[in-house]
């Protein structure tokens, strides 16, 4: 359990995070809380040949408010400052958060290290997918650039990150008292890490019509290579109330379209079932946050 | 006794120290110039070695040495326990070199080790080994090793069998099984399991060329053993010239028992480095490939009785895996303390077991919490519960039936811990089961499962109850019955205990016993002050360092409190036996004339005729005035070989719901109803079983086989398990003094069976018969599908599932 050796630079200002990424780009790693990459490189899984730590950058730190409602939370804010934050009142933030690892990770562990590092049974990615986050990315040669959450993943710890670029930041939606959201999830025991998550935010824009529901988003975790929006399902549930039956006749196209994981801890066909079932069980959850 | 502290929660002396990051564990130990050494491990679970080369390697910086098998001048390890070896079983016996030369069996098999000025020069020029490997076909599942065409590990183990051994009547328990009116037939798996101490292994290895010793710092249970082992059959060193000192251990569950190839390296490495220290701390990956793993068991069981609860026989057939090579004393597990004990708390008149002992492509295997109880104790209830299921009756009410009655005691059972061959009988000495079962019923609310299963219904979840009624055999003994009785184990099974009252009344206990968390510290404490009427501030106890302390065989099998504590209870004796005579020549009295209350020695009907413990031992420490004939000072040491086993027992009821949808299991309420006798320190036997019993309900649960690290392998976490409930009947064990049993494995023996059977409970309702360990959501929601679907697909009818 000792990684192999790497050289080491410590970032003080995202300039300077910056700078380092342009001249080593591909041969470095970022490093921010550690809680995903140090395990990697300790079972010398990850090698690489450079780190830069960028985890005491104050600037990426912490919540703010902007001018139209939205949220900003910097890359580096930490997942029990995201739990410690009255501002972060979304539904789906309050059901995962509390069950990410332990103590320990959650203070250390960086929403921007989950998102970046890319793991396919990881939660926030799920999270942001469904609440139609953007991030906010900037390197040296092409500056500042915003991403739409659901075109940032690409395939296993994979994103549209260049090597040269950091996240800076993540942008929520205002919150928001026409909307619900819940996210639901199986556990592998071992890892935490999720079986089958799926996130769900249930609302209404001002052209809904009666107790139906026209803005739905399912963001599935732990089941396809990478986090997707099972858009079969938020189709068949526009303009529905999002009761029981409809719930059950839509959730069954949740791995429509999508390769399923199988490994030790469940075949395709466990985790597929699983995903209907915490697609429906988020619905329902997002739906009795509304009541 | 004056002071009276058994059977008081005191407060553990340990956790001072240990909770406040104090303790001296292995790693916490450095030494100067010490070095260190990283072990490279086999990738593949059957491989020839074609060549190693190590060129690269001793260039890299910071190396100092690097060795293969050819550099290892010493015998493989040993084997000390064949199954039923004197009474003429065949065992075929391969152990591990220190490193592999020609081939190796399991993935994680040692095959070289460098040395190197830093823990991280090492592991870097571990990587720089390269071996030529010629990968071979491998085989995991021990009932498929023994047939036609299997991978065949070792030429001289044809079929891949170690032993086949049985034990019972053969030809009464077939005519029981013929004639009975209701037989239930069922394969049972008891999987694999890798005991996760929180401190791996480590060790430190120092040889002394001025006076040609050797010391070895170990994460160890047994180091009395261990120099035994290392010297005797190892590395052909004197045993005088070999010290091994186990310092803090956090955790070891058997693991830390046996001998393993680290102990000869860094010992060798430390010589052929001239006296420098060498350091080799294992890593996790390693334990869980490296350090023995426990059970593993596929058992053909066969139950037959009366419709009216009898069971009259129980026929089994267990194919026992014991790994790559043999650990040592991997045989004796699936044998003597398995089939041995298959029977129970059970009356049954006809037990037969077949045990056949094989090799496979994986870590050994070899006494792990409980071993062979619990495999035992898992066979036993499940056997019940399936009996019940077919005859129709409460599952309780069949365990009732067939409990041996307490008038029964002594009690032989048929299974044969006195049918073996020679030498002593062992008896099942003292019980009383049914008040347990009563206590535990009543506990768990048995009478209202059926509203309660209803209640969980309507909410989407399948409740079930699972009842484990358990016995355990502790301390295992005496010497002359282990060693006479057929069984081949090599070795003795008494205990010592040293006591010294110093000239300031400080008494100092050193034990030949080793604890890894138990709080011997503590209970041979509150033990030894009691006897001589002492503060237990004024004992200290000391152990683990085989300079210093009385020759012991160390701490496992539940035996320290029974045999160890009773070696310190006759050294206590003696002290006060010595004392009285002196007491006697400083109060001018006659010795029959002293009384003893506490640390008071007074003569009869003179109160004021007195001394104290610590005025004698002052006095007979300067022995100024000492009488003739008399030695001086107060220091006695005792040996004690316990007449008989302890017989723990109980009943666990544990209750669970499975979310149908998910299959996921959700352990609701665990009740535990465990009789280990009188307690020392009630605190420590709860901590015990709540450990035991968390351990046992992570077999049920989850346990994964291609698991590398924590990733991958679940152990059970605090938030996945309710609050224990627990109680106690008190039968005291007639055996030793203190009329105690030993706890430390009743809890996982007992747990594993309880939720298994709950979850059988649960599922029964759906036409699901047994469903195999490990008990994990996709298995338990493929078989709801399965069920749903009309398909028995092996779960349901077992009459026709003997192969």
């Amino acid at each position: 359990m000792i990684p192999a050796a790497f050289e080491y630079d410590r970032a003080t200002s995202v300039e300077e995070a910056l700078g380092l990424l342009r001249t080593h780009g591909a041969d470095a790693k970022l490093i921010a809380g550690g809680q995903s990459l140090l395990p990697l490189m300790k079972l010398r899984l990850a090698r690489p040949d450079r780190l830069i730590d960028i985890g005491r950058i104050e600037a990426l730190k912490g919540i703010r408010r902007l001018d139209d409602g939205r949220l900003a939370v910097g890359s580096l804010t930490t997942y029990a400052d995201l739990i410690a934050s009255p501002e972060i009142k979304y539904g789906l933030f309050r059901d995962a958060l509390p069950t990410i690892a332990d103590v320990q990770v959650r203070n250390r562990g960086t929403i921007g290290g989950a998102i970046a590092h890319a793991d396919p049974a990881s939660d926030m990615p799920a999270l942001l997918l469904a609440l139609d986050a953007e991030l906010v990315c900037r390197s040296a040669h092409r500056g500042q650039r915003t991403i739409a959450a659901t075109e940032f993943f690409e395939g296993p710890f994979t994103t549209v990150l260049d090597p040269d670029e950091l996240l800076i930041e993540i942008r929520l939606p205002a919150p928001s008292q026409h909307h619900g959201s819940a996210y639901r999830m199986l556990e592998q025991p071992a890892s935490g890490f999720a079986i089958a998550g799926v996130a769900a935010v249930i609302g209404q824009t001002e052209a809904a019509t009666g107790d139906t529901f026209d803005d739905i988003r399912i963001a599935v975790t732990g089941v396809g290579d990478h986090p997707y929006r099972a858009a079969a399902v938020e189709a068949a549930l526009v303009g529905t109330p999002v009761d029981a039956p409809s719930i059950a006749a839509a959730v069954g196209a949740v791995c429509e379209g999508v390769e399923v994981m199988g490994d030790i801890h469940a075949d395709r066909e466990y985790r597929a079932a699983m995903a209907v079932v915490m697609a429906q069980r988020a619905l329902e959850g997002a739906r009795a946050r509304l009541t | 006794m004056a002071t009276e502290l058994v059977g008081t929660p005191v407060k553990r002396v340990e956790d001072r120290r240990l909770i406040t990051g104090k303790g001296r564990y292995l790693d916490d130990i450095a030494m100067p110039g010490m070095v260190h050494m990283a072990i490279v491990r086999s990738p593949y679970a059957h491989a020839n070695i074609k060549s190693v080369d190590t060129s690269i390697a001793r260039s890299m910086p910071g190396v100092v040495d690097v060795l293969t098998g050819a550099d290892v001048p010493y015998n493989p390890l040993p084997m000390a326990w064949p199954a039923g070896g004197s009474a003429g079983i065949q065992n075929n016996v391969n152990t591990p070199r220190a490193l592999a030369t020609d081939s190796v069996k399991w993935q994680g098999e040692g095959v070289a080790a460098v040395v190197a000025e830093t823990a991280e020069q090492a592991a870097d020029a571990a990587e720089a080994i390269i071996v030529d490997w010629e990968p071979l076909p491998a085989v995991v599942d021990a009932e498929a090793a023994t047939k036609p065409g299997a991978p065949q590990l070792h030429e001289n183990a044809p079929n891949n069998v170690v032993f086949e051994w049985s034990v019972g009547d053969k030809d009464g328990t077939a005519e029981a099984v013929k004639g009975a009116e209701v037989v239930v037939k069922q394969r049972l798996v008891n999987q694999r399991l890798i005991p996760n101490p929180m401190e791996t292994r480590g060790d430190i290895g120092l040889y002394n060329p001025g006076t040609d010793e050797y010391t070895i710092w170990m994460s160890s249970q047994t180091p009395h053993i261990q120099r035994l082992l290392l010297a005797a059959f190892v590395m052909g060193v004197p045993e005088h010239k070999i010290r091994c000192i186990s310092p803090d251990v956090g955790g070891a569950f058997g693991t830390k028992i046996f001998c393993y190839a680290d102990y000869v390296l860094v010992l060798l490495a430390s010589k052929r480095l001239n006296g420098r220290p060498v350091k080799w701390v294992e890593s996790r990956r390693e334990n869980y490939q490296a350090t023995i793993h426990g059970r593993d068991h596929i058992t053909y069981l066969e139950v037959a009785g009366k419709r009216d609860g009898t069971v009259d026989a129980i026929r089994v057939k267990t194919y026992a895996n014991l790994g790559g090579r043999l650990s040592t004393i991997g045989p004796g597990i699936p044998t003597t303390l398995y089939a041995r004990v298959l029977s129970g708390c059970y009356r049954i008149p006809n037990v037969y077991a077949e045990v056949v002992g094989v090799y496979t492509n994986t870590a050994f295997v070899d006494a792990y919490r409980g071993a062979g109880r619990p495999e035992a104790t898992y066979v036993v209830e499940r056997a019940m519960d399936l009996f019940a299921d077919e005859i129709g009756m409460d599952k309780a009410e069949v365990r009732r039936r067939n409990f041996i009655p307490p008038d029964q005691f002594p009690y032989e059972n048929p299974s044969g811990l006195g049918t073996a061959s020679g030498g002593a009988k062992i008896y099942i000495d003292s019980g009383n089961y049914e008040p347990a079962l009563d206590k535990a019923l009543a506990a768990a609310g048995y009478g209202d499962v059926a509203a309660a299963k209803a209640d969980a219904k309507a909410r989407g979840k399948l409740l079930g109850i699972g009842l484990s009624s358990y016995i355990e055999v502790c301390g295992v003994a005496p010497s002359k019955w282990i060693g006479a009785v057929g069984e081949g184990w090599g070795a003795a099974m008494w205990e010592s205990a040293n006591i010294k009252v110093h000239l300031t009344g400080k008494v100092v206990v050193t034990a030949g016993t080793q604890p890894q968390g138990q709080g011997h510290e503590t209970t041979y404490a509150q033990v030894v002050a009691d006897e001589l009427g002492v503060p237990m501030d004024d004992v200290v106890v000391q152990h683990s360092d085989t300079q210093g302390t009385p020759f012991g065989y160390g701490s496992y099998g539940s035996r320290t409190s029974s045999v160890g504590m009773t070696a310190a209870i006759k050294a206590a004796g003696k002290i006060r036996e010595k004392a009285r005579r002196y007491a006697a020549h400083m109060l001018e009295a006659s010795v029959d004339d002293i009384e003893v209350e506490g640390a008071e020695y007074r003569v009869k009907g003179s109160p004021d005729k007195k001394k104290t413990l610590q005025e004698i031992a002052f006095a007979l420490d300067l022995a100024f005035d000492a009488p003739e004939g008399m030695e001086p000072y107060l220091d006695e040491t005792s040996y004690h070989d316990t007449p008989n086993c302890t017989w723990p027992f109980g009943t666990h009821i544990a209750i669970v719901e499975i979310d149908e949808a998910t299959g996921v299991v959700d352990l609701k309420r665990y009740v535990a109803v465990d009789d280990v006798g009188k307690k020392i320190n009630p605190m420590i036997v709860n901590g015990q079983l709540h450990g035991g019993i968390a351990q046992g309900v992570g077999q049920g649960e989850d346990g994964s086989l291609l698991s590398g690290s924590m990733l991958d392998y679940a152990v059970p976490r605090a938030e996945w398990l309710p609050t224990f409930e627990l109680d106690e009947t008190v039968t005291p064990s007639p055996v030793n003094p203190l009329g105690v049993k030993g706890v430390g494995e009743a809890g996982a023996i007992a747990s594993t069976a309880a939720v298994a059977n709950a979850v059988n409970d649960a599922l029964a309702p759906l036409g699901i018969r047994h469903l195999d360990m490990p008990l994990t959501a996709p298995r338990v929601w493929k078989a709801i599908q399965d069920a749903r679907a009309g398909s028995s697909n092996g779960h349901g009818n077992g009459k026709e599932a003997k192969a």
